[in-house]
């Protein structure tokens, strides 16, 4: 073993240090000698290059059983309804959350137990699976320290989104949550999820999107607390099934560490996976989104589109990988990701890969990253307007197009899209400069 | 009243290009002056330097609207003072809306005045109406500014701005270039409408036949960087039927 290996693992080591839940054995024993074995991610990690993990990998105390009852207060998604689900420091607080009664959908919670129930089969499997060919220690991670979460089973069309409502308490402390969620054929099922979750959040979702069936995923980054986020989305396709995610990034003022990882995989023919997001980020931020697609299968599309606003000193990366796999005839992947800075100390790194072994296939990828146009500039200014309200108005049409990423019709999905102009205008005015 | 005195610019970039070699130009309050000249002789550079866009820099002279001095002035701060820039290019910006883009004018302005905001209805009203007047269709003012509009749909777009914002010195480039005989009644019918005591205007163009429809009281022509001659609307007739030949042959000698 050389000496990086051993640094790794002794920084593994170190973040496994302290109690865990006893709920998830065998499962949760295996997860913490993977994440041994995977080590801690560093620096000269390839897939680390632009995100120095080394503050990821200071041990935070666990957290304690929460015993406070937080302000639930506002839930970001403006008019747009849905059951509500809180957790607090990880933990699930059915005395604050909506009762679930609606057919085809049942929710377990984790920490009472998965013994000889579907999930416990489930839980892990594309963690495990999404551990090539990039390693994401901090998902294995995740799976040896969880605290709770939940186990998910759709088999309708269910009406109503859920919403995971992640508060934190107290400070210094790293939260681990993470979810397992199954789609029967021709299930449907919205999540949303917002919160700031804990001072280091780890959340994980595995999701089986089964044939026909539609999952989608609409987040919000952008509450103040949580100093580092580290997400991981897994996603399995079946044929014809369709998955879709987007994700609001930014706290104004705040100089976060945000890494949020997609791990897809279209294994049947005519899956359509839609990755986007809307990046806002100022003082001293530091928001990672790297995605990984692979077309596995006949007919499949994939569409990552992540469009990054960056001011002051924050800096954006995007990593997005599309792997078409020999026999992926007919894929059609693209892939988007833009930049405004409107700091000249602000960055934008951007590492897209295309690796295809299916000859058949329309892939495509672009970036661009510069300054705000500075004749629409001078044009917006030229008619009496604002050096800031140019600004905002040229931002706000930037990001839209990832907001149009939400693609549902109907006055719900309007709202929603309405709620995430809100939370752009509201950006624009908080940042820093 | 705008007066120019002896303005200087040349561009940040490449210093040596000196585009604007003391121009002198006075339009009072009420009054309508063109101005003609040969491409490249500096026009759009002297609505752009009024205007306050990047890319310039004013080396000598001054430039002043009712005693104010605009070249001091933001952007936005000259069009509050009441300047008005319809551009020879009118520039697209997709993803934001016409009316989102106009209603934020019209409030920054009013803002910049101490008055009130205008409600949304009154809004509404206003900006149909003007459209309507110019022939543009609420479908098109749902678009994205200038997106999917024609060449002439956009110097109309360029008028009915004017015509929302009420500026008190217009300074139209080439608004006439690219129109059809039809819609070029139209745009001098909305300038026609807003000549008023109290508003001036500086028309740029080639063509005497605007100023068929938008007579003028006085007709300067513009040659490397400077007014040349200036004279009544009849100078505009000579430039048609004789080029600027002459004109360039008596300022040169
Ligand atoms: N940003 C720039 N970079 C380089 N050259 C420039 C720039 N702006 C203006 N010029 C030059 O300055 C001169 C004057 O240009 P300007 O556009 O003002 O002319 P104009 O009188 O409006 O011409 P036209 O009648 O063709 O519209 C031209 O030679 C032009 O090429
Ligand atoms: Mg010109």
């Amino acid at each position: 073993m050389n000496i990086m290996n051993d640094q790794k693992m002794i920084l593994a080591q170190a973040l496994l240090d302290g109690d865990t839940p006893s709920w998830g054995q065998p499962q949760r024993q295996a997860a913490r000698e993977r994440f041994l074995k995977l080590g801690a991610p560093m620096r000269r990690d390839e897939y680390w290059r632009y995100t120095d993990p080394s503050k990821f990998n200071q041990p935070l105390a666990p957290i304690e059983a929460a015993v406070v009852d937080p302000e639930v207060g506002d839930s970001g998604f403006g008019e747009t309804e849905a059951l509500t689900l809180v957790f607090v420091n990880g933990r699930l607080r059915s005395d604050l959350s909506d009762a679930i009664d609606i057919p085809g959908l049942e929710v377990t919670r984790l920490a009472d137990g998965i013994e000889g129930s579907w999930a416990a089969e489930k839980l892990g499997a594309l963690e495990v699976a999404g551990q090539e060919p990039v390693a994401r220690p901090y998902a294995a991670l995740n799976a040896a320290l969880a605290v709770d979460g939940l186990a998910i089973r759709v088999t309708g069309d269910v009406p109503k989104p859920i919403h995971f409502r992640y508060l934190a308490e107290g400070a210094d402390r790293a939260v681990y949550v993470r979810h397992v969620i199954d789609l029967a054929p021709e299930a449907a099922l919205t999540v949303l999820e917002s919160g700031a979750g804990g001072e280091r959040f780890n959340a994980v979702i595995e999701v089986d999107i089964g044939d026909k069936a539609t999952f989608r995923r609409k987040r919000l980054q952008n509450e103040a607390g949580a100093d580092q986020v580290i997400t991981h989305l897994f996603a399995r396709l079946g044929e014809e099934s369709a998955l879709r995610s987007f994700t609001l990034t930014g706290v104004a003022g705040a100089s976060k560490l945000v890494r949020n990882e997609a791990m897809i995989w279209l294994e049947g023919d005519e899956g359509s996976a839609h990755i986007a997001g809307g990046v806002m980020g100022d003082a001293k931020a530091h928001l990672d989104n790297t995605v990984f697609i692979v077309h596995d299968a006949l007919n499949c599309e994939s569409r990552q589109v992540f469009k990054n606003v960056l001011a002051d000193e924050a800096r954006g990366v995007f990593q997005g990988k599309i792997l078409v796999k020999e026999g992926a005839q007919k894929t059609d992947g693209y892939q988007i990701s833009q930049s405004v800075l409107l700091g000249e100390r602000a960055e934008f790194d951007v590492k897209p890969e295309l690796e295809i072994y299916a000859d058949d296939v329309a892939c495509s990828h672009g970036s661009t990253s510069g300054a705000l146009d500075e004749t629409a500039m001078f044009y917006l200014r030229s008619r009496g307007v604002s050096q800031d309200v140019a600004e905002r108005l040229l931002v706000e049409a930037f990001i839209e197009e990832a907001i149009q990423e939400i693609d549902e019709e109907g006055p719900q999905a309007e709202a929603l899209r309405e709620a995430m102009r809100g939370h752009v205008a509201a950006w624009m005015s908080d940042r820093t400069t | 009243m705008l007066t120019i005195k002896n303005l200087h610019a040349r561009l940040e970039e490449e210093p040596d290009t000196v585009i604007l070699k003391g121009v002198d130009l006075e339009v009072p309050t009420g009054q309508v002056h063109a101005i003609m000249g040969p491409n490249g002789s500096g026009k759009s550079t002297m609505s752009y330097v009024l205007s306050g866009r990047d890319g310039y820099e004013v080396t000598d002279g001054a430039a002043d609207l009712d005693g104010d001095d605009i070249l001091e002035m933001e952007p936005d701060e000259r069009a509050a003072a009441g300047l008005f820039l319809a551009f020879q290019y009118p520039v697209e910006i997709p993803g934001v809306g016409n009316m989102t883009f106009l209603r934020e004018a019209v409030n920054a302005q009013r803002k910049a005045r101490d008055q009130e905001e205008m409600s949304a209805a009154g809004f509404l009203k206003l900006v149909r109406a003007e459209a309507a007047k110019l022939e543009i269709s609420p479908e098109m003012l749902k678009r994205f500014v200038n997106v999917g509009f024609s060449g002439g749909e956009k110097k109309r777009n360029e008028i009915l701005q004017m015509a929302v914002l009420q500026p008190k010195m217009c300074i139209l480039d080439e608004t006439d270039s690219g129109l059809d005989v039809d819609a070029m009644k139209l745009v001098a019918e909305g300038v026609n409408a807003l000549r008023s005591p109290d508003r001036s205007f500086l028309v740029i163009t080639h063509y005497q036949r605007l100023l068929d429809y938008i007579k003028p009281d006085v007709v300067h022509i513009m040659a490397g960087g400077r007014i040349v001659e200036s004279g009544g609307p009849d100078l505009a007739l000579k430039v048609e039927n004789e080029g600027y030949s002459d004109i360039l042959k008596k300022s040169a000698a």
